[in-house]
């Protein structure tokens, strides 16, 4: 009951520093945006491919480019909204009176990544599916799969605010901050090199991939979800930029899943232990 | 029998805190009776604040036992009836004054309407009802100490430490601060004030104890502290006169400075006899004047004591 009212807490806090009604004003223009460009595109495309039979196609590809960027939007709102959380309350000593309640510090933790990851998948589901369902009103083009990508999305975000609040126990604001970003970056290189790898057929490449995975499958759950809303055309020929040719396995979302609870378990006991 | 039956509030037992080189504290034995306003006194850096949070749970003991109201201070249910007012009164400045109370409340595990009317009665005691609907980033140093205070006893805890509870306030918050640890001796709260202002002290607690370096180095009833360092000054009449003989068989030595005798007793309750026995030397008496030591000159002198062993 205390971890749902630290959630609650959270969020009320997130809506009063206006963060909530930043992310949606934001949302709803990132969207408008995407409608515009996506009819004006799609429009022109059919306009000079009339009887291609590639009307899906395009439509899947800016789909997929829309989800990119809010892929990137959403790795993004993960760790800022969840930097500050426990570092800032310890520097500014504001956790004093919490912990001081009677209340187990686990609570503490636990509610505040339930916030947080409340608050990633309500932005995966507005601006994902927004994306979406603009490509499916627009074109009646469905990509396959839409909700389990939205789901690797999402777990994406949960899995990158979950490490900023263990990092968040131990690093000041800052520090913790960077050390989140240099992973993600580790992984995003990874990611691209296993890909490039698959492309060209070289293994050692794909296995730096899957290294880097391990250390954080975030790039991982991407190319995934990307793999799966994809029509298996554009696999077969690996002809966008968001092609997956070393798909990652099921196996890889259930590390995802393990390596995101011991990242939360590891928060808790971190935070528990420490002097405040 | 738990402490909490046994009248025992808080009870430290050779609390020992490192941080890598520096030891905080260094094996701290300390007991504080229920209802009792104990005084924690040392000078900066000599583990006061360390040991509150050790208290709280804030901070892991390296060695050593706090038990309060009869549970470890380990055990989070210690803190159900355990008030905390922190040294850095920093607080969620989104809330307004209503708010952070009633949040405090919850955390608590108040109910809703008793989190309300308490909340309104703090705010009213701590003068604070002006600012009920304010965030409290605008509040003042002094303000967000009273909330603070406030959020510490809107439970109606047994035990409330308070660390410097009055040093953001002006002379009139300083006194609001003051009527309430009254109020809460009345109702039979202990309180635990860490404070640098002797002055607080000497006028709010029954008993004190003095750290430095980590360790108790004194701790008694405030007025047997003072008191053992009371001085009289007993003024004669004019033309009075006493022989060596006189002055030799008084109980206590007398240093004579003219007109003006000076005894240094052990205890204020010593001056009654020394004057009877000075009327029965036939010496007229002008003015008998007990001058208490300060709180400030036991505190120095214990601190300096320490300092040359």
């Amino acid at each position: 009951m205390t971890i749902v009212y630290i959630a609650w807490l959270t969020l009320r806090e997130a809506g009063r520093r206006r963060i909530l009604w930043l992310l949606g004003a934001l949302s709803v223009a990132f969207l408008v945006l995407f409608a515009i460009g996506f009819r004006l595109i799609y429009a022109e495309v059919l306009a000079q491919l009339p009887d291609s039979g590639l009307d899906g196609e395009a439509a899947s590809f800016f789909t997929i480019a829309g989800l990119y960027a809010v892929n990137f939007i959403i790795i993004m709102v993960s760790v800022l909204s969840t930097v500050d959380t426990v570092s800032g309350e310890i520097a500014s000593h504001s956790v004093h009176s919490v912990v001081a309640k009677p209340i187990r510090r686990r609570e503490v933790i636990l509610g505040k990544w339930l916030a947080f990851a409340l608050l990633v998948v309500t932005a995966v589901a507005l601006l994902g599916g927004g994306v979406i369902l603009i490509c499916w009103i627009s074109s009646g083009y469905l990509i396959p799969n839409a909700v389990t990508g939205l789901a690797l999305i999402a777990l994406e975000g949960i899995i990158l605010a979950s490490l900023t609040l263990l990092g968040g126990t131990r690093l000041s604001t800052l520090a913790n901050g960077i050390a989140v970003f240099m992973l993600f970056g580790l992984s995003f290189l990874g990611g691209w090199t296993e890909q490039i790898g698959g492309y060209v057929g070289n293994q050692s490449a794909i296995r730096v991939g899957i290294v880097t995975s391990l250390l954080l499958p975030t790039e991982a759950l991407w190319k995934r979800a990307a793999y799966l809303m994809q029509p298996p055309l554009f696999q077969q020929f690996a002809s966008t930029p968001f092609a997956v040719t070393s798909i990652p396995s099921p196996a890889m979302v259930w590390y995802a899943l393990l390596y995101c609870t011991v990242t939360v378990v590891l928060a808790v006991r971190a935070f528990g232990s420490r002097d405040l | 029998m738990s402490d909490g039956d046994s009248g025992v509030a808080l009870r430290i037992e050779g609390l020992t805190k490192q941080y890598g080189p520096t030891l905080a504290l260094d094996g701290l034995d300390l007991e504080v009776a229920q209802g009792e306003v104990f005084g924690f006194l040392g000078p900066n850096g000599a583990g006061k604040t360390t040991a509150v949070k050790i208290c709280l749970d804030l901070v892991r003991p390296s060695a050593g036992s706090v038990t309060v109201l009869g549970l470890p201070a380990s055990d989070w249910r210690a803190r159900r009836r355990v008030g905390f007012l922190p040294e850095h009164f920093r607080f969620q400045e989104w809330l307004t004054a209503r708010e952070f109370l009633d949040v405090h409340g919850r955390l608590c595990g108040m109910p809703a309407p008793q989190r309300r009317q308490r909340g309104v009665e703090l705010l009213e005691r701590l003068d604070l009802s002006r600012q009920t609907d304010q965030q409290l980033r605008v509040f003042s140093k002094g303000m967000l100490q009273r909330i603070g205070l406030a959020q510490a006893l809107i439970h109606g805890p047994q035990i409330v430490f308070l660390d410097e509870p009055t040093s953001g306030l002006d002379p009139l918050g300083r006194r609001i601060v003051r009527d309430v640890i009254q109020d809460l001796r009345r109702q039979g709260t202990t309180v635990f004030l860490n404070s640098h202002l002797l002055s607080e002290i000497e006028v709010t607690c029954d008993r004190v104890g003095f750290v430095r370096r980590g360790r108790l180095v004194h701790c008694g009833p405030l007025s047997e502290l003072l008191a053992a360092a009371t001085e009289v000054e007993i003024t004669l009449d004019p033309g009075t006169e006493l022989t060596a003989a006189d002055l030799a068989s008084l109980p206590h030595e007398a240093v004579v400075v003219g007109e003006r005798l000076l005894f240094r007793l052990s205890d204020e309750s010593l001056v009654p006899d020394l004057v009877a026995r000075l009327v029965a030397l036939g010496v007229r008496i002008r003015s008998v004047r007990p001058q208490r030591s300060s709180l400030e000159e036991v505190f120095l002198e214990l601190m300096e004591g320490e300092g040359a062993g």
